[in-house]
């Protein structure tokens, strides 16, 4: 494991050796306990482990002897050590309540539904009351609708208005900064436009909020003053300094004897930066894009304060629109501890996690092509 | 084979295409600038107007949304301790696993594969998702499991619930990544030469490290350390659940205390204010104040960033 | 050494590119008291000399001597480096270039460069020399293929890469690479031809192939040629102009200069007892 032997005349080397290997490793295990730690509290839900219908079954109270001793305590939801503590007649009692509980819940189809079902959180259902099938986020309510779908479309709807707006933006600054610019403009020019990454996130969602937000109404002139569009274009100031940064620095990075034997061949210097630079920077330039795409999806607090935060259902990008980082923000505090909601958060947080990973392996795996292909090696 | 002939050079034109191509991209980089500049002004205009002396040292005894009485000190007090707390977890850490990757560890090994591609990944990792890993793992099982075995039988949870400990143990899980990636930037920029010098004096592989590669790394590891910092202090997400408080009365005692946060408090006065209006004041001051705290330490690190670029080129 | 060619006797009132242009075709190339500063520090002192059309005219001296500086004069490419400032005039093909009315790009397109280290653009083979074509305007397939492929015959690399002109120019060798380069440069047939120390970067056997196709060019290019390299000089090259500090040393027929060098800073030069 990178540590090599003959150390044993010298036991502090060793001792550090192993030191520093532990921390290492330690911060690897990191990366691993937050899969474990944000899936863990999931786990049940996503192994259809919960039945959060309002009507359960119910089993009469006379049958209490026919049942075995573990399947009662499931029923009442008791562990092994607190069923011993009670009596016969408490235990019949607790029947007893669970019974009359059941005769109030009222007689409809809705309440037998187990919402937490994977049919229930990504497909739509046809509720009562409802004209057709429907996709509803509504974890505080008679019963709880836990439909992801209407967060996700949020999140799509913002983060692609962030892209479309920062990512051009960003590569063409980019463009002019590394290769066209001055060198003398150029120091200036990036780190000013880096200092965008230091205003924090919840800086750009107050000044969407309190600022932005009235002025885009008033030009554009739509129904709700917080939507998708607001967030997106607020998003977008903090996608921005990423993509611009990194492709910047991919662009910088290409050998300035690409650029030199361009212009020696009577290039201009867009005709090299387009023709050569550009096209020897793509991996780097497609890996800002990607990081910028991560962070638009990941972001939380701007969106929490600029898109609305109503989880309706609508490809409209001047809707109210809640995202699926801002449901975790804001939903989080009221959950009771181990309870249904708290759990469809934590899967909605591990999904996020999954998204991330995959994002980024397929990312690394484009880009290891555009660089094997760069190199002729493919 | 044709004789390339010396035409004439014929006079400078202008080129639309190449001039369009200019201007365009210098457009949007003036405008991310421009933009950059609205944002500023804006705070600063209207934050200025009420940042006083009193508003600074002030403290929300009274009524935190009270425009002429509350003050930030204990946000600022609150924000500081986290992101001081936090350098001390994960500057160490950050510096230490770089030292591993780069000076001990052969590149190809598995085990610097699995970190460098869980160094890369918890980069991508959403802040909030942050929030939820403190909160499982931090509160949920540490702390409860701290709970149960030091205080069997108390009533009420010390270690598991949210605390400025476990806010700003998420905090440094997160800025792990800028640190250690910093810190590795820095040691691959020092010549190998300089270790081969030290070894081949008789010095040992560690005192190599001490001695020669870690002061000579110092400016880049600093500048990591800065930027973890300012990443940490400006986030409101993953302290959310982990630690911050909506009010306090008091400065947090101890390392179980909740604490009140610039960031949060931010949050809370643009989104929970009960007349938007009136606080409208204390909110654009305390998003200054939290601006110039991130902005100065962002400077910090752009300008030994910019030192360390031009003493590289200079020996180039 | 502290001779300064203006102090050395030998030098007084001689005019040292007429001397060297004597006998050779009118001047391609032709500078008149060019001086050029990098900031404060002064890079070339007073250059004045001819290059004649249709030659190999090799540049040498130890280095920091100007000769890379001179050769980046003749098609601007000293533009690209800030705080550059130039007094004096260059002339290519009788036009003054540092003219405010020249165009750069069509100065550039005239005059082709070749650089020390090989720099093919990370295309294929074939897509490298084809850029300067594209530039140019030529859109035709066949045309592109039949320009290509002359380029590459005149380099000498067609035999090597036929097969391959659709892969990546990364995969060559060092000095195939280099080749390229060459062909890179003259398919867009400029007149002139400056290189960069071009084989200093090669192994023997490359540098040969090199130094072959440079006396083949010669037929249709002026060629001016900086070389560290003095039998390379010799063997390859018309005339040379040996540089020192910035300064025009000496400049003649190569035999001349290697044979019986009229000064004696060339003579401990090209006899190698210093540089």
């Amino acid at each position: 494991m990178g540590i090599r032997r003959g150390y044993r005349a010298r036991p502090l080397e060793l001792l550090a050796e192993w030191f520093i290997f532990g921390v290492s490793f330690s911060a690897m295990v990191l990366v691993f306990l937050i899969f474990v730690f944000v899936t863990r509290e999931a786990l049940p839900v996503v192994f259809g482990q919960v039945n959060n219908a309002v009507r359960q079954p119910v089993i009469p109270v006379e049958q209490m002897d026919n049942l075995p001793h573990g399947q009662l305590g499931k029923y009442l939801g008791l562990d092994a050590r607190q069923l011993a503590q009670m009596d016969r007649e408490t235990l019949k009692e607790l029947m007893a309540v669970r019974v009359e509980a059941a005769q109030k819940v009222p007689d409809d189809k809705d309440s037998g539904i187990n919402t937490l079902a994977w049919r229930q959180m990504f497909l739509p259902h046809q509720w009562t009351g409802y004209e057709r099938p429907s996709y509803i986020w509504q974890p505080v309510s008679d019963i709880p609708k836990f439909n992801i779908i209407p967060l996700l479309v949020g999140s799509l709807k913002t983060t692609l208005v962030a892209l479309m707006l920062a990512v051009p933006l960003a590569l063409a600054a980019s463009l002019y900064v590394s290769q066209l610019a001055s060198n003398r403009l150029r120091e200036w020019l990036k780190p000013a436009v880096e200092l965008l990454a230091g205003i924090p996130s919840v800086v750009a969602g107050f000044f969407a909020l309190i600022v932005m937000a009235s002025f885009l109404k008033s030009v554009f002139g739509y129904e709700s003053r917080l939507n998708a569009f607001v967030a997106g274009v607020a998003l977008a100031l903090a996608v921005v300094p990423v993509v611009f940064s990194i492709a910047e620095d991919a662009l910088t990075g290409v050998p300035r004897s690409y650029t030199q034997a361009a212009l020696a061949l009577g290039s201009t210097r867009w005709q090299a930066a387009w023709k050569v630079v550009l096209p020897a920077a793509l991996p780097g330039v497609f890996a800002a894009v990607i990081l910028g795409f991560g962070r638009a999806v990941g972001e939380t607090m701007i969106v929490l304060m600029a898109s609305g935060n109503a989880s309706i259902m609508s490809w409209s990008l001047f809707d109210s629109t809640r995202t699926v980082t801002a449901t975790v923000a804001a939903e989080l505090a009221e959950t009771v501890f181990g309870g249904n909601h708290y759990r469809v958060l934590f899967l909605i947080g591990a999904l996020l996690l999954v998204a991330t990973f995959i994002t980024n392996l397929a990312g690394e795996l484009i880009i290891h092509r555009l660089k094997k292909r760069l190199e002729g090696l493919a | 084979m044709s004789n390339p002939v010396f035409n004439p050079i014929p006079p400078r034109r202008l080129d639309p295409v190449s001039l369009c191509f200019t201007g365009l991209t210098g457009l949007a980089t003036v405008l991310i600038l421009a933009i950059l500049g609205v944002i500023l002004a804006n705070i600063v205009y209207h934050g200025g107007a009420n940042f006083s002396w009193g508003f600074f040292t002030g403290g929300t005894a009274q009524d935190m949304f009270d425009v002429g009485k509350s003050g930030v000190l204990p946000m600022i007090a609150g924000t500081a301790a986290r992101v001081i707390l936090m350098s001390l977890f994960v500057i160490p850490a950050g510096v230490i696993t770089a030292v591993y990757l780069t000076e001990y560890a052969r590149s190809s090994s598995l085990h610097t594969r699995i970190i460098r591609g869980a160094v890369n990944n918890l980069a991508g990792v959403p802040s909030i998702v942050f929030g939820l890993f403190g909160l499982g793992f931090f509160i949920n099982f540490l702390g409860q499991r701290l709970d149960a075995w030091l205080l069997p039988g108390a009533a009420e949870p010390v270690w598991g619930k949210p605390a400025i400990l476990w806010a700003s143990l998420t905090l440094a899980v997160m800025t792990l990544p800028v640190v250690i990636v910093a810190t590795e930037e820095s040691l691959r920029a020092i010549p190998q030469g300089l270790r081969e010098a030290s070894l081949a004096l008789g010095a040992t592989k560690l005192q190599t490290v001490w001695r020669i590669v870690l002061p000579q790394a110092l400016p880049g590891i600093l500048t990591g350390g800065i930027l973890a910092i300012s990443r940490a202090a400006g986030e409101v997400a993953p302290i959310l659940f982990t630690g911050a408080a909506y009010y306090m009365a008091r400065l947090p005692q101890s390392l179980t205390d909740q604490f009140m946060d610039l960031g949060y408090h931010v949050f809370i006065l643009s989104t929970q204010s009960p007349n938007i209006d009136k606080t409208r004041p204390i909110l654009y001051a305390t998003v200054m104040v939290l601006l110039l705290l991130t902005f100065a330490l962002n400077l910090v690190a752009i300008l030994i960033r910019a030192r360390i670029r031009t003493r590289m080129r200079a020996a180039h | 050494m502290s001779i300064t060619v203006n102090s050395h006797p030998a030098l007084a009132g001689r005019d040292l590119s007429a001397d060297a242009a004597r006998n050779a075709g009118h001047p391609m190339i032709e500078t008149r008291g060019l001086n050029l500063y990098y900031g404060p520090s002064q890079a070339l002192k007073h250059i004045s000399l001819k290059v004649p059309e249709r030659v190999v005219t090799a540049f040498i001296g130890p280095s920091g001597c100007g000769k890379s500086t001179l050769l980046r004069c003749f098609n601007r490419m000293n533009d690209l480096i800030d705080n550059v400032r130039l007094e004096g005039q260059v002339l290519v093909g009788g036009q003054e270039i540092y003219d405010p009315e020249i165009d750069v790009i069509e100065l550039r397109k005239r005059v082709g460069m070749v650089f020390q280290r090989s720099n093919p653009f990370p295309k294929t083979i074939f897509e490298n020399v084809a850029y300067g074509l594209r530039l140019l305007g030529v859109k035709s397939k066949s045309d592109l293929q039949d320009r290509v492929e002359k380029s590459l015959r005149q380099a000498a690399l067609w035999e090597e890469v036929q097969d391959r002109l659709h892969a990546s120019a990364l995969g060559l060798s060092g000095g195939q690479q280099q080749r390229l380069c060459i062909a890179r440069a003259i398919a867009i047939e400029p007149g002139i031809l400056l290189m960069d120390e071009p084989a200093s970067a090669l192994d023997p056997i490359a540098t040969g192939k090199i130094e072959e196709l440079i006396l083949a060019l010669k037929q249709d290019f002026t060629i001016v040629i900086v070389t560290h390299n003095m039998q390379q000089a010799a063997r390859i090259s018309d005339f040379t102009a040996f540089f020192y500090l910035g300064e025009l040393v000496e400049y003649g027929r190569t035999i001349t200069l290697f044979t019986n060098p009229s000064i004696k800073q060339t003579e401990e030069y090209v006899t190698g007892r210093f540089g």
